[in-house]
């Protein structure tokens, strides 16, 4: 396949790996922002090619483990609503509330379907006017204006029938997040490349400047990820902090233009909570007038359901790269991906899942330097 | 969270921009993916598909980058001596 | 790692997965098997059934005959290159198969949804004849429920079956030696993906059809061809991945695959990368994994490949002299990783 397939090329990923290795002299903290390169690292083993001298700290960047509880509540009990067809992608499904799940709710009978698309739950809607089609709207930039044209289409052709749940969050406030908070300890950032296809990298500029932080825009493949820790090294190592584009076969500086007035005519900027985290300003998106006739919220009235985020919960700590899924006393015991305790044990891309599934047996020895 | 696979143009569905749509292959499975945020996209093209919906053209030029620097490094390996 | 737990940690509630039935127990992966171990094994418990096979295998006067029995419920009830029927007639037969047995008779049972029309129940009985008659079986004896509209999907069919086996190896988990090749009869992931295609909201255009068939023959003819078999297993739900962990589960044996060497479709890799699944752990239909001694491997694969009509039988591993009983693979880029049992059935996902 390409673009894929040469890019998981076993000869070229060492090479890379022997010159990160060539220039690495200190200890250096990179944090991976986005769910979608820890799976990869963790999948493809891309963190073992690595020096010793280098630590790769997964970040916040899965939607479903910053997905608030109150949220998952929300979403079973409009699914649970008669004449509701509940549309979500499957990484939601297993994502605990308060006392369910998605999955659950379907196997008790509530009309739970995974989709691929927002615009095939829009289709749904079509197809079944005597219904109300609900889309659980997720995601970061990446995905945001693809629900955004979902809900365009619907305001366009008036279909009434159709609305989004929606929980978008920005990965711009997230970074400045952890980079402004006194535990922090990351060095350098994978900036998350489809996010950026989206939204260009001027936004992290004043980031890398403001916190004298490298910041490299990287893709999905092995050889992007080693190739952005390669980059990410060099400036460390020579005392440099800037925005630097890896993957500019999908990014530009200035993203998708079209994709971006699509967003902004869909959608104003909104506080937002993160699971483990907590509110955070001007962090997300929510339906702007008059496209809020679309917002699930209120069209059923959901607003008595508040959840309780309990504040010590340790995924806050995985999620903002203080502490490693292992240094959880309950990782692979009391917390697997068949029992989660938290959501960065269901998702998929979820570190504490993503460390389960690939390196449950090593010794939980846990070498790395304090920013 | 953000999966994005490059496929290939197959064939574009012109009309109204916002609905514009086209029939892309990955890998020989074909779906239907929306072109509203690429409107200069064109057939035989890849484009990068998240969640049904077109993000990106991959840019052949820029995606080439990566080798040719793999090129470099192999130099410097053999001019330098240095071993893999 | 196992400290005691503080204070501090109560992250967001668990849900205890055990305490009612759910779909992931349907999965393939550890949910399921962990209801097995408590509900059912704790409490059928003999030793027939602790031999842990697709198939119980036992003697009456001198001749080994094996038995096993699966329910099929699909849906779509057709789909590309299959029908519930036919599965119900190949899953059977596959199953008696990985125990080395030629298969004999089956058993039919149908619970029927009402509503369904006549004709589709008839369509579905004819593709199980047909499927007879291509496994050279027969559907000797035969049971059918009716249950009230909105409580079955149509129709669930259960199949039973009787093979006799007509050699003399141990085919099962714990023959397996250190040095063992592991061999995959055909690429992977063909029955997922096409059923997937056809599911709303997931549709693609595709001409891919399920890799549902029948396994028997090659496996006779491996038996013919004396290769050394030590342990087969059919690939469904929860794939490659599921079935080499319940091998080396059951076998006490590390196991170590390599993934390049895995056969996939370009078009199933395709739909799983958009979908976010993996290849190795999306359900098959048609394909087994073989383990055979190391020096039989080349044969087997000859044998493999006269039997298989357009795909290619791979060596895709080897049973490694190491504790503990795990399953790694190597990667594309060369680096080594545990391949874990999937915890249940894996949904698309886009992050």
């Amino acid at each position: 396949m390409k673009y894929i397939d040469e890019y998981r090329d076993a000869s070229n990923a060492r090479r890379i790996a022997d010159e990160i290795r060539r220039v690495t002299t200190g200890p250096h903290a990179i944090m991976e922002v986005c769910g979608g390169q820890t799976h990869a690292i963790v999948k493809f083993g891309i963190d073992e090619l690595l020096p010793p001298a280098i630590e790769l700290i997964h970040g916040p960047g899965c939607p479903v483990c910053v997905t608030p509880v109150e949220l998952i509540d929300k979403a079973i009990a409009i699914a649970r609503q008669p004449d509701a067809v509940f549309c979500s992608f499957g990484d939601m499904l297993r994502v605990p509330g308060s006392r369910d799940d998605l999955f659950r709710a379907k196997a008790s009978g509530a009309d739970v379907r995974i989709v691929y698309s927002p615009l095939d739950a829009l289709n749904l809607a079509k197809n079944n006017p005597g219904k109300q089609v609900v889309f659980f709207a997720v995601g970061f930039e990446t995905t945001a204006p693809a629900n955004a044209l979902a809900v365009f289409q619907a305001h366009q052709s008036n279909i009434e029938n159709f609305s989004i749940l929606c929980s978008h969050v920005l990965v711009p406030p997230a970074m400045e997040a952890i980079l402004s908070s006194p535990d922090c300890r990351v060095n350098g950032f994978l900036a998350a490349g489809h996010v950026c296809t989206i939204m260009g990298y001027t936004e992290y500029e004043p980031l890398a400047k403001k916190y004298n932080v490298p910041i490299v825009v990287t893709g999905f493949e092995p050889l992007d990820i080693l190739h952005g820790v390669l980059l990410c090294v060099r400036q460390l190592e020579e005392g440099r902090a800037e925005v630097e584009n890896q993957y500019a076969r999908s990014v530009s500086r200035e993203g998708n233009r079209h994709a971006q007035r699509l967003i902004e005519t869909v959608y104003q900027i909104a506080p937002r909570g993160w699971r483990g985290i907590g509110t955070i300003a001007r962090s997300g998106l929510a339906l702007r007038p008059p496209f809020d006739r679309y917002d699930a919220e209120r069209r059923f009235d959901v607003s008595e359901i508040v959840a309780h985020e309990s504040e010590d919960c340790i995924s806050g700590l995985v999620l903002r790269g203080v502490k490693k899924p292992r240094e959880c006393p309950a990782f692979g015991t009391r917390c697997t991906p068949d029992h989660p305790l938290g959501a960065p044990m269901v998702s998929g891309e979820g570190a504490c899942a993503a460390y389960y599934r690939y390196k449950q047996s090593e010794p939980a020895v846990l070498a790395g330097p304090c920013a | 969270m953000c999966l994005a696979v490059p496929g290939e143009i197959l064939s574009i569905d012109e009309g109204d921009p916002i609905l514009r749509k086209a029939r892309v292959s990955f890998g020989g499975m074909v779906k239907e993916v929306s072109l509203a945020l690429l409107p200069e996209a064109s057939e035989g093209q890849y484009v990068l598909v998240h969640a049904g919906v077109g993000i990106s053209i991959v840019n052949d030029a820029e995606a080439e980058r990566i080798f040719d620097y793999l090129d470099q490094l192999g130099e410097l390996e053999e001019s330098g001596g240095a071993s893999s | 790692m196992n400290g005691q737990t503080p204070e501090s940690l109560s992250c967001p509630l668990p849900l205890p997965q055990d305490e009612q039935i759910t779909m992931i127990h349907g999965g393939g992966g550890t949910a399921m098997h962990r209801l097995i171990e408590r509900v059912f094994k704790s409490q059928f418990d003999n030793d027939l059934l602790r031999q842990d096979h697709d198939a119980a295998v036992f003697a009456v006067d001198g001749t080994r005959f094996a038995f096993t029995t699966d329910s099929f419920v699909i849906q779509p009830l057709v789909f590309p290159g299959g029908d519930i029927g036919s599965l119900a007639v190949y899953g059977t037969v596959n199953d008696l198969a990985m125990a080395g047995a030629r298969p004999l008779y089956l058993s039919a049972g149908f619970i029927v949804e009402a509503g369904l029309p006549t004709q589709v129940l008839s369509d579905i009985v004819a593709s199980m004849q047909r499927a007879a008659e291509a496994s050279n079986i027969q559907i000797v004896t035969g049971d059918t429920k009716v249950v009230e509209h909105g409580h079955g999907d149509g129709v669930f069919i259960n199949t039973a079956g009787i093979g006799v086996i007509e050699h003399g190896r141990v085919i099962a988990p714990r023959s397996i030696q250190p040095g063992d090749a592991v061999l995959v009869s055909g690429d992977l992931g063909r029955h997922g993906i096409a059923v997937m295609a056809v599911r709303e909201g997931l549709e693609f255009e595709t001409t891919l059809t399920s890799d549902c068939a029948p396994l028997a023959a090659p496996v006779l003819a491996l038996l013919r061809e004396n290769v050394a078999i030590r342990c087969l297993r059919d690939l469904t739900r929860g794939g490659l991945t599921s079935a080499v962990n319940e091998i080396a589960a059951a076998s006490g044996r590390a196991v170590h695959l390599r993934e390049s060497a895995i056969p996939v479709r370009d078009d199933v890799r395709g739909a799983c990368e958009l979908l976010g699944l993996d290849p190795l752990a999306v359900a098959n239909e048609g394909r087994f994994v073989a383990i055979v001694d190391h020096s039989d491997a080349d044969r087997a694969l000859d044998t493999l490949r006269g039997h298989a009509v357009d795909t290619t039988p791979a060596v895709i591993g080897e049973v490694l002299d190491s504790s503990p009983a795990r399953v790694t693979i190597e990667s594309r880029i060369g680096s080594v990783r545990i391949l874990d049992m999937p915890s249940g059935e894996q949904l698309p996902r886009i992050c």
